[in-house]
């Protein structure tokens, strides 16, 4: 270190000595490196979480706050707001928005924007349909492979040009925009089964995806099971990361996080499982519920635990540094617009599910920007790199709640509109703010 | 490899751009588990010099010897494979992503397919420790809540963490204050005693007499002057720097490059 200058130093200039402790890890040099390592109670955990908050990693707490008010607002206003024939109906609302706002997710965490996502969405769930219905009458699965299939070719053709000859995305997916839109009147022209620009849902496995519900044991059964499942998870992996020395949340906090999975998972089943037909007795979870839970998971698996995740948020928020770290960046965005368009794909099936058929009148450009608006009202970032699949369906849910709410209210088209703007403008800035005073904080 | 040999050696280096000169033979010794400090005012060539070695650019003449051995490094990848790698001023760190996550980066750990973190993070841990980087909060903090020097803690510490043999820096220091100055300067010094090389870029000349073994100077593309930093003083390397002569001596070894005289 600095013994070299240690001779004929004639110059002016002292060196410096700095008496550096032999490198020695003890055990309070680990508390320094990571406190939360022997963060092993309930308060220490909290003080900790406390100051994440602070710091303007809220996370998903206000806006699950935000939506108990708003529900508290609507049951107020209106006592017949909170039945289970309303939320169960809001929830199944929500679902189509919800899986479109994850799709575009893909586009936001890398700073980019799909505003193809509804269009194409469209053409791949037409596809499936076509092929379903008479007079090709396909086996339900083949058809939706096929129109997934096609969804996830036409994102990674958008993707490439983006990527290759360096295209705002914006421009590319708003020529999309336009060109899918064409490309679905063309399905409807040329599909012997659509009858006046509507191509009728026909198989009973997709009609159920909507309109069908579990029974009411098999919800519980299923709700068990992924309770179980998701509980034998967390603990294994926090009690080896525990033994490996590694900072991991108390087992208390751990179970009380699976305790208010389980409620949260059994208030829902519980809602679900109530009466809510008019004529004939309606029971059970619809099997959308599952469908995007099952969407949300695989999603949040694929960018929190894959490497190709973990680049897509790296390009995100710096495509410079990526690409230093020797990641192919063309190539993960490609992948990312093709996700995109995919998981637009299954949003148009559930679309379509709900109501029975597709038409050519789909408004593919208004629901791009609503999927937007619920990823963003979530509290992922239009900037990149910040964003999980849990945004958009807490920010759907937020959107459904009021359209819903408001029109039970009585309360025009025009009012529901500028109360989502409101929300929108309110969720945005309220995340912004958080986020520049943990900034400042940090510098 | 001998005792005398260097790490990394350039030898009447040039590199034209158009009618420009960025460099006008470039004579550059950098021995292993030492800092060389690169000297010289703006536009005397030390971006482009380091940018040559990190293989951004291909010299037009001249020749690069790496343990002895004359190489070509044609491509970045081509000087990450010796084990180059280059730091520069913006650090290339994703903000959103934590220090973990950033020093694996492009190199992550993968078990069954997915990331496998108890690894990465346990070896970042080490590497930390081992570099007595220890004023972060936890290494599962993004990388937007560090100061200045912790960032360049962290982007040090990447390299390491890729067993860097030689670590260039470019100005780690001209965004930083004192203590954080400090704390940076404290971590080239535990670089080279854990046997890496680093050639430190610096116009602060307090942060090269104190860091540095050896000091080359270039000025307008060329070497002037190179030795070991004891034959140097401020006033000499400054005549250097906007010269490229002194009147002045200092001590022994200090010497100008041999077939190369001043202006």
């Amino acid at each position: 270190m600095t013994e070299t200058i240690d001779e004929g130093v004639t110059s002016g200039e002292e060196p410096q000595a700095t008496d550096t402790p032999p490198a020695a890890i003890g055990q309070e040099q680990l508390v320094v490196l990571a406190p939360d390592v022997l963060a092993e109670s309930l308060g220490d955990y909290l003080r900790a979480w406390w100051q994440r908050m602070r710091g303007g990693e809220s996370g998903a707490l206000p806006i699950i706050v935000g939506l108990i008010v708003i529900c508290i607002f609507f049951e107020v206003q209106s006592s017949a707001f909170l039945t289970a024939t309303n939320i169960v109906n809001l929830f199944v609302q929500a679902t189509f928005i919800v899986l479109l706002g994850m799709a575009e997710l893909y586009a936001l965490i890398l700073s980019e924007i799909d505003l193809s996502v509804g269009f194409v969405g469209a053409v791949g769930a037409s596809i499936a349909m076509a092929l379903i219905g008479s007079p090709q009458n396909w086996v339900w699965w083949a058809g939706i492979i096929v129109g997934m299939a096609a969804c996830f070719v036409i994102g990674a053709f958008q993707g490439t040009i983006i990527t290759r000859l360096k295209i705002p995305s914006f421009v590319v997916t708003l020529a999309g925009l336009l060109g899918w839109q064409g490309v679905l009147i063309y399905i409807f022209d040329v599909d012997k089964g659509a009858v006046g620009g509507v191509i009728t849902v026909s198989n009973y496995v997709i009609d159920d995806l909507v309109s069908g519900s579990m029974t009411p044991l098999a919800g519980w059964i299923a709700l068990a099971v992924g309770v179980g499942l998701y509980a034998l998870f967390t603990i294994a992996s926090t009690s080896r990361r525990r033994s490996q020395g590694l900072s991991a949340p108390p087992l208390s906090i751990t179970l009380m996080t699976v305790a208010a999975v389980a409620l949260a998972g059994v208030v829902l089943v519980w809602i679900c499982n109530l009466n809510r037909g008019v004529v004939t007795p309606v029971r059970g979870v619809p099997w959308v519920i599952p469908f995007v839970l099952v969407v949300l998971l695989a999603e949040t698996f694929f960018l929190g635990r894959t490497r190709l995740g973990r680049y897509m948020y790296a390009i995100g928020a710096s495509p410079e540094a990526a690409r230093r770290a020797g990641i192919k960046v063309a190539r993960v965005r490609t992948v990312a617009f093709a996700l995109c368009s995919f998981t637009a794909g299954l949003a148009a099936v559930v679309y379509a599910s709900r109501l029975g058929s597709i038409s050519v009148g789909f408004d593919g450009g208004t629901y791009v920007l609503y999927a937007v608006a619920a990823a963003v009202i979530g509290g992922a970032s239009l900037f990149g790199g910040h964003g999980k699949p849990i945004h958009p369906l807490l920010g759907g849910l937020v959107i459904a709640t009021l359209t819903y709410g408001l029109a039970l209210l009585n309360i025009s088209t025009a009012g529901t509109d500028i109360a989502t703007a409101l929300v929108l403008l309110v969720a945005v800035a309220v995340d912004s703010t958080l986020r520049r005073r943990g900034r400042a904080g940090a510098a | 490899m001998t005792e005398d040999t260097p790490l990394l050696e350039l030898r009447g280096v040039t590199k034209s751009f158009g009618a420009v000169r960025a460099l006008d033979g470039v004579d550059l010794t950098v021995p292993a588990g030492k800092v060389t400090a690169l000297a010289g005012d703006n536009g005397a060539g030390k971006s482009v010099t380091i940018k040559t070695i990190a293989g951004l650019w291909e010299p037009n003449e001249g020749e690069i010897l790496w343990e002895g051995t004359l190489v070509h490094i044609h491509t970045p990848k081509d000087a990450e494979a010796r084990g180059i790698t280059t730091i520069y001023q913006d650090l290339a760190l994703c903000d959103n992503l934590d220090i973990v996550q950033n020093m694996f980066l492009g190199h992550e750990s993968v078990r069954r397919r997915l990331l496998d973190e108890s690894t990465m993070e346990l070896a970042a841990r080490k590497t930390l420790a081992d570099l007595h980087v220890t004023t972060v909060r936890s290494i599962r903090q993004p990388v937007a809540s560090l100061s200045g020097g912790q960032r360049q803690s962290v982007a040090v510490a990447k390299a390491v963490m890729q067993a860097a043999r030689l670590v260039i820096m470019d100005e780690p220091t001209a965004a930083l204050g004192v203590a954080q100055t400090q704390m940076v300067l404290d971590l080239i010094r535990r670089l080279s005693a854990q046997g890496t090389a680093v050639i430190l870029i610096s116009h602060n000349l307090n942060d090269v007499f104190e860091v540095a073994d050896f000091i080359s100077i270039l000025y307008l593309g060329r070497t002037v002057a190179a030795g070991p930093a004891a034959g140097f003083d401020r006033q000499v390397v400054v005549d250097y720097m906007t010269t490229g002569q002194t009147a002045r001596t200092v001590g022994v070894g200090a010497s100008s490059v041999s077939g190369t005289e001043g202006p």
